[in-house]
């Protein structure tokens, strides 16, 4: 019995500690979650409505976070331009000139 | 503060109001309800134990007193039947009363103001409520803690337990009345059941340790897994109340004294020494 006990130790070994390390990677995840107001994927889509009137944008191109630090928020937006090319004259504009 | 309370019986008391909660179903927190709130009555407090679960009742069960049952909380939030009426007093603990929950009503009938006159009531004569939260996050669990002053957190070293106990400690920081009126926060206290610590030791339960490290609140204690909690809801009696003494009731006692703010070792922990024989053999 100790024998197999053995074998099967040694997949198995020391699993409390993989439980701890998957519990503190998800519970961080879904603290920083449920602190997130449920305004900001709103917030993100408007600001995304904004900019496609002036640049061509995807929507993983924006990113909207809101982070804590002491006594302090701060909401910070990103957008990131892959080509600069891709950025177009604003619509009202085009054919003026 | 609270020791007055029990020389001046005609003084208006004003109860504290502590819910049982976790999250995940199964992990102890009637058989937590029973033993804490009747050790909370055997150190002199009179002390109330409300069952939440609409619709799956329990408390009784575990209280000894399911025979005893007329009139329930949700009869005396709809003025069917009066508190004095529905209150079960413990016959074996003279200040331990139980308010059982309805079995027929749908969950939906409990009312936040309902259940709020309730408490407010109970509060002018008691010195503890303790809530029997149900599993889940929905109504039933919200209302058993939105008027808490305390909070045990009930866990499993076990990992859907501990993630759970997590969003549970998240909404007592923002869904009770506590949080809402801006008052002190909910005082949370972690309360790691079905412990083990030889399964502990070999590297295959998470340690208390680790637990609290993840949940970060203050630690009350742990309640080892026991033959006791078994026994003792087989015969309804909290396991605090058992005639012989068992490690369960000592370990639920060493966490009631210390939520009434005693210094107690912390026992249970560690697993207990064992021979080279009983080691080779395996007993």
């Amino acid at each position: 019995m100790k024998f197999f006990d053995f074998l099967f130790r040694s997949r198995l070994s020391d699993s409390a500690s993989v439980a701890k390390e998957r519990l503190q990677i998800i519970v961080s995840h879904e603290r920083r979650r449920a602190s997130t107001p449920d305004f900001l994927p709103r917030l993100q889509q408007d600001i995304l409505e904004v900019v496609r009137k002036y640049i061509q944008i995807d929507e993983d191109q924006i990113r909207l976070s809101l982070d804590r630090k002491d006594d302090c928020e701060v909401l910070e937006l990103n957008i990131s331009l892959a080509d600069p090319g891709a950025a177009m004259q604003a619509p009202g504009r085009t054919g003026l000139e | 503060m609270i020791e007055q309370n029990l020389t001046e019986e005609s003084e208006q008391k004003s109860a504290r109001v502590i819910v049982v909660t976790s999250g995940k179903g199964g992990v102890g927190k009637t058989t937590t309800s029973a033993a804490f709130a009747a050790g909370l009555a055997v150190r002199g407090y009179k002390t109330v134990v409300i069952d939440f679960d609409v619709g799956l009742r329990n408390l009784d069960l575990i209280m000894g007193c399911e025979r005893r049952v007329v009139y329930d909380l949700l009869n005396v939030i709809h003025g069917e039947g009066s508190l004095n009426q529905a209150l079960i007093k413990d016959k074996r603990v003279s200040n331990l009363f139980i308010l059982p929950a309805s079995q027929t009503r749908d969950k939906d009938a409990l009312s936040m103001d309902g259940v709020g006159e309730v408490i407010a009531t109970l509060q002018q004569s008691f010195d503890f409520i303790v809530c029997d939260s149900p599993a889940g996050i929905e109504k039933g669990a919200m209302t058993a803690m939105y008027f808490a002053d305390e909070a045990l957190v009930v866990t499993n070293p076990e990992i859907s337990s501990v993630r759970d106990s997590d969003r549970i400690i998240g909404m007592l920081a923002s869904k009770t009345r506590r949080a809402e009126q801006d008052l002190e926060p909910v005082k949370e206290h972690l309360v790691i059941t079905r412990y083990d610590p030889l399964r502990v030791d070999k590297g295959d339960m998470l340690s208390a340790d680790d637990i609290h490290e993840i949940l970060a609140i203050p630690f009350l204690g742990v309640v080892p897994e026991s033959k006791w909690v078994l026994a003792a809801s087989n015969s309804g009696i909290p396991v605090t109340l058992t005639e012989e003494e068992s490690d369960a009731g000592e370990a639920y006692f060493d966490m009631v004294d210390r939520f009434l703010g005693q210094e107690r070792p912390f026992r249970f922990l560690d697993a207990p020494r064992r021979s080279i024989f009983s080691r080779l053999f395996r007993t």
